[in-house]
């Protein structure tokens, strides 16, 4: 398969301070391909440079096999972009919205029209084509910045945190969305610090923490290299905190201390051992997640 | 190097798309205000002042008038308007993901600024028509003076808000600029009557030649000593209008 995205040695440096320390990554067409971090890990940066905003410090980033740097209004003709920040034209009804973005794009009056009912019709928001835009709700305006996105038939549709701020039904709506553009075809990037929301839709991802790649694999690979299938997790006081390190020396596991509570991993990738038993405390047992990799890859001290 | 493009077609269009929706908000202060202005000092005031250079009061400010609303009309589009679109509705950067460019955006502003101007000065000068009858034929070229006069000032505004901190720091633009050149550009009273100084201040003010031209093509009094004042106006439009999309380039484009 051929790479639809490929950066190499991409550097992003604002004065005084290196927002991306030099990343290197392929995405394959129609795979969805996501990148985790905390909050300042650049990966908004990353995302401004693929949609040809931000130019780069250093090294070549190509998208659809054209160079950001050298033809960013052809790579943006083909790109579809659901921004972090809600910036949909308040001075215009929904429809319009799409209307006057696919003119942007160039693409005649009958056949924005054609596209933009259907979008709001796959969109469940036909009903409201003349609203005006502060009228919606949270999910709704997310669901339009979504159907915006698509005017142009993208072949890579770019999406920055795109549940942020919803509510369950609202998410599980959008996901659901999303998994049915996944089976047209669409490839995707997709940039949060929505585990659930990782582990979910992306085929392959990135973790990111300062500005460089930590790990890149698929979400069930990292899971069971980084933390196996399994986590104890202790809640305890300091009493018992030592008691239950002195009952754990004799497995042969990882223990992560975080104040109030302990994180037992298997070293092996698998099962804890099956014996395995602490006494005292507030004990869970139970299945290793993207969120524990995340965690203890990119630390647990605040990011801010 | 600046590259706008036809695109830049696009944004205007996206203006004037809005301003169809918004039509009668948007275009009621430019039209009433200038109205009252033209009573109370053409009518009200001109009742107590004899003629200058042949002309009655009200026929001495209607090209004053018309310009400086022109002027004020382009400059809101480009300070207050354009700066709530890029900083609070972020629809420059919603655009931008687009093929359309930074570029194009800003010329997209400044264009629909000029068209503005010349939307407000036609409005005026049909209303001035019917209290002033003797207007020179060349007066049909007042529109094509606008346009030029709305590209100067959106571009100059462009430039300001490139800068602008906040949208609170736009009351320097309009109390110690705008407003003075409102007054002393030759709108009211012929710049003959001030101070050797203030008339050379006044060259420098962007408004005076418009003034100027515009009184002539209502006068019909042409004479070759416009050309420097167009000529002075066309030299302005391109350094603002080139240093509008470089300096907002660098404020958006990090």
């Amino acid at each position: 398969m051929a790479a639809i995205i490929e950066a190499r040695g991409v550097v992003k440096r604002y004065k005084g301070f290196t927002a991306v320390a030099g990343v290197d990554f392929s995405v394959q067409a129609q795979e969805c391909f996501g990148f985790l971090g905390p909050n300042g890990a650049g990966k908004t940066t990353l995302m401004r440079m693929i949609t040809c905003v931000y130019p780069l410090s250093e090294g070549v980033l190509l998208v659809d096999n054209r160079d950001v740097m050298k033809e960013p209004r052809a790579i943006k003709a083909v790109l579809g972009v659901v921004p972090q920040e809600e910036n949909l034209d308040p001075d215009l009804t929904v429809l319009q919205n799409l209307l006057v973005y696919a003119r942007y794009f160039d693409i005649p009056k009958e056949v924005a029209r054609r596209r933009a009912l259907e979008l709001l019709e796959l969109f469940q928001l036909l009903d409201r084509q003349r609203s005006r835009i502060d009228t919606l709700s949270g999910g709704m305006k997310r669901r339009l910045l979504i159907a915006r996105a698509l005017i142009n038939e993208p072949k890579i549709l770019i999406l920055d945190e795109p549940t942020a701020g919803l509510d369950p039904q609202a998410r599980h709506l959008v996901w659901r969305k999303i998994r049915y553009l996944k089976g047209q075809g669409v490839t995707m990037i997709l940039s949060t610090h929505n585990m659930e929301e990782a582990a979910h839709l992306c085929d392959r991802l990135v973790i990111m923490d300062q500005g460089r790649i930590l790990v890149e694999d698929r979400p069930v690979n990292l899971i069971r290299q980084y933390v196996g299938q399994e986590v104890l997790e202790l809640r305890l006081d300091t009493v018992g905190k030592s008691h239950v390190l002195r009952q754990l020396q004799s497995y042969n596991v990882s223990i992560e201390d975080v104040g109030d509570t302990l994180y037992v991993f298997s070293n092996d990738g698998g099962l804890l051992p099956e014996q395995l038993m602490v006494e005292g405390g507030d004990v869970v047992r139970r299945q290793a997640t993207l969120e524990d990799v995340f965690l203890r890859l990119t630390g647990r001290e605040l990011k801010e | 190097m600046p590259r706008v493009s036809y695109r830049s077609f696009r944004v205007w269009q996206r203006n004037r798309d809005v301003f169809f929706r918004l039509w009668k908000a948007e275009l009621a202060p430019y039209l009433i205000e200038p109205i009252f202005i033209l009573a109370a000092m053409g009518f009200g005031l001109g009742a107590y002042i004899g003629l200058i250079g042949g002309q009655t009061y009200l026929q001495f400010i209607v090209p004053g008038i018309v310009a400086s609303y022109a002027m004020f009309t382009a400059t809101f589009e480009c300070t207050y308007g354009s700066y709530v679109r890029m900083e609070h509705q972020k629809t420059y950067d919603a655009i931008i993901a687009t093929p359309v460019n930074i570029e194009d955006v800003i010329g997209g502003e400044i264009f629909w600024a000029a068209t503005r101007s010349l939307l407000t000065a036609c409005i005026i000068l049909l209303v001035a028509f019917a209290f002033v009858h003797t207007l020179s034929p060349f007066a049909v070229l007042i529109p094509i003076v606008t346009v030029l006069e709305g590209l100067m000032f959106g571009s100059l505004a462009m430039v300001f808000t490139s800068i602008t901190p906040s949208i609170t720091a736009y009351n320097y633009y309009f109390t110690l600029f705008l407003t003075p050149m409102f007054f002393f550009s030759g709108v009211f009273f012929p710049l003959v009557s001030m101070p050797v100084v203030v008339q050379r201040l006044a060259w420098f003010l962007p408004l005076t030649p418009v003034v100027t031209l515009d009184r002539a093509l209502i006068s019909g009094e042409l004479t070759p000593g416009l050309l420097a004042e167009l000529g002075f106006i066309l030299g302005l439009i391109v350094v603002l209008f080139t240093t509008s999309l470089i300096t907002m380039r660098r404020r958006l484009i990090k």
